[in-house]
């Protein structure tokens, strides 16, 4: 059981998979609840509101309390999913994240969606760009990156099933369905190698998944043969899974739809640096605010392009070659 | 009902125990918080020792009362009282603060058994006792939710995002006590950041307020009963405003601000755990 990337052309938003695998656990597990900030129409865990209107709490728009009485419950052996916009979630609750739920070691779910770019239109005050930095950086925090409705659903699964504070980033727009669920195994701090490759490993998290998957085939026309990595667990790093390809192709390109600061080029950079050092590029957002446009027109305007991974790939071999 | 005589007299030989454990804990760290401790021991005291059910043995037992510390730095009085109350026999209490010691500088719920939630930084421990109280009634539990707040973190704004959702959820399991020592680390409260009229802003909120002396047990006693009834008739959290002085029982300390963060040096603690002993 691995990871193959499917022909579909079906596009869905991960946070579409999350809302109705969260409707679907409900019925499973009576320990769950829901808690939301007045966003549960576009969060969808309208579904689960829906269904259990007992076990769902909208908490208005006041993020911090959100994120403490989800600590609370989960005191209580609930099993709390709190969502909000992944903005709110986690740069707003931050210290309540850190303190009431990380330090407590509270066994609560943080999925927040409308993360990064592809936010589209709301703009720059609503792109969260920094959440894997901000996550990733509290002891006992897990964060998770689904690149399809697939995966979404299946660690929406996982999730529910460990124990411990978890962060969950999911999107706002439609991005297309790259696994089958039947052959598609999610194990959280597991990467998996989706297109095996000899001359680069590319690393990819969420909605660049399926760019990198693009590039590869970019590079596959030029005689470039790229190893694409989902890597969807951002922490714990699969550092076996990681190393491996790198030791295997010599170098690397990390793309992510995040600020170059403290993402999963830095996550990758530093554990090359200290176990394999070895050439390296950075795909991601260059220390900037984003703006409102359309989420694809985002990421081109940005440069989160399989153009440009596909010459980052270049750029990394020809360093390789020194 | 006023607690019998007995009763009182056991509770106040409980508080002054409390005291000199407290004054001793922050002159051996060296560092610690004596006024707010000193202010909130009876509170704590009547909840642990007339009115909360509980079990030492078993810490995690579903159906206990719980009790959320929202003042996190109190911790001298804290770490006494569960000592007291039989979650461990705190011979190691002089450790406090020392590195390795499971007596943090801020309770810490991992370190030492009968915390409910570490805390320390203020205005989370509301939302927590908000979440429990949920928690509680979700599972029909027959219990109630205690949160002691300090008066200085209703400064905090996520402290009024949890109110606000208590009255929304009808939390009728809920009762708050607010530690209104009048004294915050600046100095008053009124001149640092006007708090007042507390108990008009809870009204607000839709809480229902009563305001009591926050020494005298038989008061705080009434008050928190009284915060069981209007809870199950009313359906409404309860706050109690207790009227309480920073540093209590220790001349030199009531009412200076100085000693919201500050251990007595040996001289101090000398003339202290007297004034205790004599009271």
């Amino acid at each position: 059981m691995g990871a193959t990337v499917t022909e579909k052309k079906e596009m869905i938003a991960t946070r579409v998979a999350y809302g109705k695998t969260l409707a679907e656990l409900g019925k499973e597990n009576l320990n769950i609840v829901v808690l939301d900030a007045d966003l549960s129409g576009s969060t969808q865990t309208k579904f689960f509101a829906k269904e259990f209107p007992d076990r769902f709490f909208n908490m208005g728009i006041a993020e911090q309390n959100m994120i403490g009485v989800a600590a609370g419950l989960a005191s209580t052996g609930k099993i709390p999913f709190a969502s909000s916009f992944a903005m709110f979630a986690t740069g707003r609750a931050w210290e309540i994240v850190r303190n009431s739920v990380c330090h407590n070691m509270f066994n609560v779910k943080i999925c927040a969606t409308h993360a990064g770019l592809t936010v589209g239109e709301d703009g720059g005050s609503h792109q969260i760009i920094e959440d894997i930095a901000i996550m990733r950086t509290i002891p006992n925090m897990t964060v998770i990156v689904p690149a399809d409705a697939t995966e979404a659903k299946l660690a929406t699964r996982a999730i529910a099933e460990y124990f411990g504070p978890v962060y969950m980033r999911l999107g706002r727009s439609n991005v297309p369905v790259l696994f089958d669920e039947k052959d598609y195994e999610f194990k959280i701090g597991k990467a998996h190698v989706i297109k095996p490759g000899i001359d680069v490993s590319i690393f990819a998290y969420g909605v660049m998944v399926s760019r990198a998957l693009w590039a590869q085939e970019i590079l596959k026309s030029e005689g470039i043969s790229a190893e694409v990595v989902n890597v969807s667990t951002i922490k714990p790093l699969d550092k076996n899974t990681i190393l491996s390809s790198i030791k295997k192709t010599g170098c690397a390109v990390t793309c992510e739809e995040h600020n170059i600061h403290g993402g999963l080029g830095d996550a990758i950079g530093a554990l090359m640096s200290e176990e394999n050092p070895a050439p390296l590029k950075r795909i991601a957002i260059q220390d900037q605010f984003g703006q409102s446009g359309k989420a694809d027109e985002l990421l081109i305007h940005y440069g989160l392009t399989k153009e440009n991974i596909a010459l980052a790939a270049k750029e990394a071999i020809k360093k390789k070659m020194k | 009902m006023p607690l019998s005589d007995e009763k009182l007299n056991e509770l106040k030989l409980v508080c002054k125990d409390l005291r000199k454990s407290i004054l001793k804990m922050a002159h051996a760290a060296n560092s610690g918080h004596p006024g707010g401790s000193l202010s909130a021991t009876e509170i704590l005291t009547v909840l642990y020792f007339a009115i909360m059910k509980y079990d030492p043995h078993n810490p995690n037992w579903h159906e206990r009362d719980r009790l959320v510390i929202s003042k996190g730095h109190a911790t001298p009085l804290v770490y006494s009282i569960l000592a007291k109350a039989g979650y461990y026999k705190g011979d190691d209490l002089l450790t406090f603060r020392r590195l390795g010691s499971p007596y943090q500088g801020h309770i810490d719920r991992l370190k030492a058994p009968g915390i409910e939630a570490s805390t320390g930084s203020l205005g989370h421990g509301s939302s927590l006792a908000v979440g429990m109280a949920l928690g509680s009634r979700l599972d029909k539990l027959n219990n109630r939710v205690y949160l002691l707040n300090s008066d200085g973190e209703l400064q905090e704004g996520s402290t009024w995002e949890a109110i606000m959702s208590a009255s929304h959820y009808r939390l009728g399991n809920l009762t708050a006590i607010v530690d209104r020592n009048r004294i915050q680390l600046d100095g008053w409260t009124e001149e640092t950041m006007t708090l007042e009229p507390i108990n008009k802003k809870y009204e607000a909120f839709g809480w229902h307020v009563q305001e009591i002396d926050g020494h005298d047990m038989n008061q705080i006693y009434n008050a928190i009963l009284k915060t069981h009834e209007i809870g199950i008739k009313e359906h409404k959290p309860c706050v109690i405003i207790a009227h309480t002085v920073k540093g209590k029982g220790v001349s030199f300390m009531e009412d200076e601000v100085k000693w919201h963060g500050v251990a007595p040096n040996d001289e101090e603690l000398a003339k202290a755990l007297a004034e205790v002993e004599k009271e």
